[in-house]
Formats: C-alpha cells, sequence, structure tokens
C-alpha cells in the first residue's frame, strides 16, 4: 500500500526538481493531447519549444521573448516579495492597468511638445499609479484587517472600467474619428518606449525586469528587510518575536508589487502597444501569479519562469500558424504546467512510501 | 564544358521548380480575435477562409491563429504570418488596425486587409459591410414584435459601427411602434459567453421582450430560451440552431465571396488598396431565415424593407431625423453620407442614456 509520509523537513532537492518534471510532464501529456488531436506529437512539441529559438526565424522570435517575458518577469518579482511574506496581491492585473494609464496620461499630457523629461516623467507616473492601487488593499488590511485577496482581485475590476472609460473619454485620441483608445505612443518620439537596439527587442521594460531580479535577490539575501520577509512567511510568530512591524510589511510589499506591476503596464503601453485601448491588458498580472509560483517565489526562478512561460506564448501560436493546433489546446498545454507544479509541489513536503498494511 | 552545362542546366531546373512552386501556392493567413468555435464573427470569417480553400483548391495555402488579443500579440503572429510566406493576411477585428499598419510598413511587399478599420496604405486595404442595413430590418421586426415595448440591446464597445447599428434598428422600431423603448447594456467584449449571458438576463429581467445583440457568442440566445418569451437574432452568423424561437431572424455576414476575390486579385497580381464597404445589395450582409414564429404579414413587410434597401430605394438613415440633443440631423427625405455614419458618435431623437465617455 503507497502511503504519503510527511517530511520532518520539506525536501530541498524536490523543491527544486519540481518546476523540471513538472515541465516534462506537461511534454508528456501535452504531446498526447495534441496526438488526441490528430497531429504530430513530437513535431507539435518541438514547434512549441525549439522554434521560437533556434527555428528558421528565430531572429525574430527571440526578441519576442524579452518581449512577451519582460511583463511577466517585472510583475512576479513584486508577488514573489508578498508571497513569501504570505502577503497576497492577486490584483496585479489591475496595478498593471493603472499603471499604464497614469503612465500614458503624464506623457500625452504634454503632447505634442518633445523633451528629455517626458519618458522619465513617464516612468514615475507609472510606478505611482501601480502603486496607489495597491496600496488601498494594503491600506484597508492594516487599518480594517480586510481580505487583501478580496480586495485586490475585486479592484482589477474597477481598473478595467477606468481603462475602458479613458479609452472612450479622458484619453481618447482626438484624431482618431470617434473610436476608442488614446493616440499612439510609438509615433510620438519623447513618449515611445523605443528598443535600445533596434531589432533586439531590449526596451527599458526589459532592462527594468532584469534589474528587478537582481534587486530582489539581493534584498532577500542581504538585507534585514529580505529577511523579514522570509521570517514572517516561515515563521509568523519568530518574526513578531524579532521586532518585524507587520502593517509595515504589508505596505511595503503590497506598495512594491503594485510599482512594478505599474512599471510593466507603463513599458507596455508606451512600447510594444503603444496606446490606450479598452482591451489593453491581457493578463499579464494573472500570468505572472504562475510565473511567480513556477519560479519558486526565488529571483533567478522567476526569470527563468518568465522565459519558460514566453516560449510557452510563442510557441503556441507558431504551433497554431503552422501545424493548426487549436488556441484552447494551447491554453490547456500552459495549464496543465501550473496543475503539474502543484501536484508535484507535493513531493516538496511529503514522501512516497510503500507500507504494510496493517491490521487496524 | 560538359560538367558546366549539366550545372546549368541543373540551375535552371531548380530555378524554373521553385518559380513554379512560389507561383503555384499563394498562401492566405487570417488573424481572429475569437475561437473559430464562436459560432459568431469568427466562425463567419473562418467561413470565408474555407470557402477561399474550396473555391481554389491546390492553388491556395490558409493559415490561421485565432483568439489573439488586440496589441503586441496580433502584431506578432502578423509578422510570424508574413515571415513565413503569406502573400495576403486578412486581420479580422477592429483593435488590430495599428498592429496590421505597423507590420505592413515592415513587409511591403505582403497585402494586408483590415475589417472595420479606416488606417490605408499602399498594402493595406479595409473592408467592412453595412451592418446597419441587416439592423433596420431586425428593428422593424422587434418593433413589431414586442408586447412589454422594451427592447434589449447587448452593446459590445461604444464605437461608431455599434452605435449605428442601435441607431439603425432604433428608427426603425420606432416607425412602427412609437412606444418603444431601447434599454442599451455595454458588454466592452466582442465575446464573453458568460458576460453576454448576464447581459441578456439583466434585460429581461427589466422587461425587455426582445434582444439584439452586438456580441458574438451564442448565450444571450440561450439566456432567452430559457427565460420564454423573448426573441433574438443570430448575430454575426444564423445562429439558427435557436430557431424557429428564440431565434426569429439573423444578420449573416458572408465574407466568402470578398475573401475569393480578394485572393484572385493577389494571384492575377492587380490588387489594389480599397476601401470596401458593402450592404445588403451585394451580400456582404444577409438577412437570415425569417422565423415561424413572426406573424406573416411582418415577415412580408420586413422582406419588402430588405429588397428596398437592396435596390437602393431606401437608405436606413432618411430624414427626417434629430439627433438625442433635439439638434437637426437630416433634413425631409436627406440621406446620411458616408462619412458621417463612418464616425457616428451620437444616438437619433428618442434613445434614452448616454454613449459611455
Amino acid at each position: 500500500m503507497i502511503v504519503l509520509e510527511k517530511r520532518p523537513q520539506p525536501s530541498q532537492a524536490w523543491s527544486m526538481a519540481t518546476p523540471l518534471v513538472a515541465v516534462l510532464a506537461t511534454m508528456l501529456f501535452g504531446g498526447l493531447l495534441f496526438a488526441a488531436l490528430g497531429k504530430n506529437p513530437v513535431e507539435a512539441i518541438r514547434t512549441i519549444f525549439w522554434e521560437p529559438l533556434f527555428g528558421e526565424f528565430a531572429f525574430f522570435y527571440r526578441p519576442q521573448l524579452l518581449v512577451k517575458g519582460a511583463p511577466l518577469v517585472l510583475i512576479a518579482i513584486g508577488l514573489s516579495l508578498g508571497f513569501r511574506a504570505g502577503i497576497w496581491n492577486i490584483g496585479a492585473e489591475g496595478q498593471y492597468i493603472m499603471g499604464a494609464i497614469f503612465g500614458a496620461g503624464a506623457g500625452l499630457a504634454f503632447y505634442p511638445l518633445e523633451a528629455w523629461y517626458i519618458f522619465p516623467l513617464m516612468v514615475i507616473a507609472g510606478a505611482l499609479g501601480g502603486w496607489i492601487w495597491a496600496t488601498i488593499p494594503a491600506f484597508l488590511k492594516v487599518r480594517f484587517g480586510t481580505n487583501e485577496i478580496l480586495v485586490s482581485l475585486m479592484l482589477v475590476y474597477v481598473a478595467e472600467q477606468m481603462l475602458a472609460s479613458v479609452s472612450l473619454g479622458l484619453l481618447k485620441n482626438p484624431e482618431g474619428f470617434g473610436f476608442p483608445g488614446s493616440r499612439n505612443l510609438q509615433s510620438y518620439a519623447s513618449a515611445h518606449n523605443a528598443e535600445i537596439i533596434t531589432g533586439s527587442g531590449m526596451h527599458w521594460g526589459v532592462v527594468a525586469a532584469f534589474v528587478a531580479v537582481i534587486f530582489a535577490y539581493v534584498l532577500l539575501n542581504r538585507h534585514m528587510l529580505g529577511f523579514h520577509i522570509r521570517l514572517t512567511g516561515e515563521a509568523p510568530r519568530a518574526a513578531r518575536f524579532a521586532g518585524v512591524n507587520p502593517s509595515r510589511l504589508i505596505l511595503f510589499c503590497l506598495g512594491l508589487s503594485g510599482a512594478l506591476a505599474g512599471l510593466a503596464g507603463l513599458f507596455e503601453v508606451a512600447g510594444p502597444s503603444g496606446q490606450i485601448s479598452i482591451d489593453f491588458n491581457v493578463g499579464y498580472g494573472f500570468t505572472a501569479i504562475i510565473v511567480a509560483f513556477l519560479g519558486r517565489l526565488h529571483p533567478v526562478g522567476i526569470l527563468l519562469a518568465g522565459g519558460l512561460m514566453a516560449l510557452t506564448y510563442i510557441g503556441g501560436e507558431i504551433a497554431q500558424g503552422s501545424l493548426g493546433l487549436p488556441a484552447a489546446a494551447i491554453q490547456v498545454f500552459q495549464g496543465m504546467l501550473l496543475f503539474f507544479l502543484l501536484a508535484l509541489d507535493l513531493l516538496t513536503n511529503y514522501r512516497v512510501r510503500v507500507a504494510r498494511r496493517e491490521v487496524a | 564544358m560538359k560538367f558546366n552545362s549539366l550545372l546549368a542546366t541543373a540551375a535552371m531546373v531548380i530555378g524554373l521548380a521553385t518559380g513554379a512552386v512560389a507561383q503555384d501556392k499563394t498562401k492566405v493567413g487570417f488573424v481572429y480575435v475569437g475561437p473559430v468555435g464562436d459560432g459568431g464573427w469568427t466562425y463567419e470569417h473562418d467561413k470565408g477562409r474555407q470557402a477561399v480553400e474550396e473555391h481554389f483548391g491546390d492553388k491556395v495555402e490558409t493559415v490561421f491563429v485565432e483568439s489573439v488579443p488586440e496589441g503586441p500579440d496580433a502584431e506578432r503572429v502578423m509578422t510570424q504570418m508574413a515571415l513565413e510566406g503569406a502573400d495576403l493576411i486578412f486581420t479580422t477585428s477592429f483593435g488590430y488596425m495599428d498592429p496590421t499598419i505597423n507590420v505592413a510598413k515592415k513587409f511591403p511587399n505582403v497585402k494586408f486587409e483590415h475589417a472595420t478599420g479606416y488606417k490605408t496604405a499602399p498594402n493595406v486595404s479595409v473592408y467592412s459591410a453595412r451592418f446597419y442595413e441587416g439592423r433596420a430590418v431586425q428593428g422593424h421586426i422587434a418593433g413589431k414584435m414586442t408586447e412589454s415595448n422594451v427592447i434589449g440591446y447587448i452593446g459590445s464597445y461604444p464605437i461608431p459601427e455599434v452605435i449605428r447599428g442601435i441607431n439603425s434598428a432604433y428608427i426603425h422600431a420606432k416607425k412602427v411602434n412609437p412606444d418603444v423603448q431601447f434599454k442599451i447594456v455595454w458588454a466592452y467584449t466582442w465575446f464573453d459567453p458568460a458576460k453576454e449571458a448576464d447581459a441578456a438576463k439583466v434585460l429581461i429581467e427589466q422587461g425587455a421582450d426582445v434582444i439584439l445583440q452586438h456580441t458574438d457568442s451564442t448565450a444571450p440566445q440561450a439566456a432567452a430560451q430559457t427565460a420564454g418569451n423573448v426573441i433574438t437574432f443570430g448575430q454575426a452568423s444564423d445562429m439558427s440552431e435557436y430557431a424557429p424561437k428564440p431565434r426569429v431572424s439573423s444578420i449573416i455576414d458572408n465574407w466568402a465571396p470578398y475573401y475569393v476575390a480578394r485572393t484572385q486579385a493577389v494571384m492575377d497580381g492587380n490588387w489594389e488598396t480599397v476601401n470596401t464597404w458593402d450592404g445588403i445589395a451585394q451580400g456582404m450582409v444577409e438577412i437570415g431565415e425569417i422565423s415561424d414564429a413572426v406573424p406573416a404579414d411582418v415577415k412580408e413587410e420586413a422582406l419588402a424593407l430588405k429588397a428596398s434597401i437592396a435596390d437602393g430605394s431606401y437608405h436606413p438613415f432618411t430624414g427626417p431625423l434629430k439627433k438625442q440633443d433635439g439638434s437637426d440631423w437630416l433634413g425631409e427625405g436627406e440621406t446620411a453620407d458616408d462619412g458621417t455614419l463612418a464616425g457616428m458618435n451620437f444616438y437619433v431623437e428618442g434613445l434614452e442614456g448616454d454613449i459611455p465617455q
């Protein structure tokens, strides 16, 4: 009889290995899914994982991986800090939207003036927008003990309404024939988050994502605050004895993750997306939660997980175009990844034992 | 010498062969905003794609990517299609406008066709259908059929295309039923069965016994069926699985002839930038079978209205018409020009509520 036995200590080895095993299991079961749809599974898996990196048009897809992965990593880094301390910001999508609105709004306020200081101001405004949106649930939690999961999630829908509102009103392109959506920032040089080297995919958001990874790594490993974050998550009682101020930690973690999500929104709206529109947000804030967990809430892990997620998106699109795989199959494939990760996480805390049946 | 000529011949053969292959297959790409199984907007575009395949057989290869978000993702998908050798790409949602223009700049030899937008380029055409003509017929039937005099309307986004439809339906409902009242809910989505069903339920609870929709799923039809005495119209696609009731008729977008013609133009090398806006007359807008749930006389009137639009003797926006604020828009007998219609951002007199700003 197979029984699960709780490990006295979570297994370090399994904690590192589960993401890899989860990826392999996803490939296996995803392959079965594709085979059931009548596609060659090896070809499909190869298209998803190989084609964007080393295929014929890799020169185009590699930069796209950075473009797609950067917002995921930037947001996930912020979320991971809170998650480690048991502070659950589920509303990054809303903070991302608010960052984009604030940032784009700040830029468009200067239109058509061209000046060097416009983009830096937009960056500050973007971070501020996300910070404000995340500080609302933080403040309510600290002051009234509300649940930050619910409040931050609900604020996503409020932010979506704000997005629709500014697309149709405040930020609407006056030369857009009444159609919703702002001016395109790509054609406004001072506000455009252009590629730093043309064709490289490297825009300021990608740089910010790398900086955030390093910053989070240093914070968690070398800084007192990082220690407090880890301690609060692992042993809340001990943290209180160690003099951690829970309110300050909540405000810090939510505020920082909001600011980073806001930055991601700003870099996206000023760069790859170009304009505020009703459908501006495409779910980066939610996908980043998956990325954070896939990366084990570790900065370097998140970097890798963000890349992997971007790979499945871009490879998935290629598979749709060239193999005729339905979009839903790709989504199931991505879902499997998280499913297997969570399922296999069991092995970090439990060990499988084959035990003899005992008489009760 | 002999070796050289052999090489030359081989080179020529290869050259001919590759040339022949390139000429042989025209690759046509389609970018869809929803899933091909939405039963509405994207479903009809995909039927157009299938018609292209059927019409040209081996001479054409089509590819599509579905559920592509508007924005950078769309740009990447289009670039991917162009890189992989597409000669012609149809981008089938309004939000693909700027991405289409961006990608078109990078691939001057690839032709692009953007649905429902207004930005053209030497290699970008735009095309759309005069759905408001179909809305006129819907409005007529709705005005005649409603007993509560409350007609619910699920709007997608408050853009000119949708506002045009609301105005056209309202004008023609009001014409046959002066007491009619429109309740409009904005769903802010083109395709979201859950949201659409909610919107339909809210409208039905508020007393609507006719539901018009400008969203693409069949969820409102299902909600109307559950509610009982409510009628609906198929949107973008016939949605005949809900006939004869709640679905009493429909507006069908028939893109197939346009897609076939444009693919032919690329093959013949005479593709040019055009701004197409076709309606019932050209067959781009079709009125689905009016079911037996509609009384015979109403059906006859509706078909007569359709015929008069088709032969050009009647324009759905014919004066006298006033704007919502009471100001004059069209004088007696005057018809709306395409420019005003294309950018329509006002309600006609009698509609309640504001267009979200």
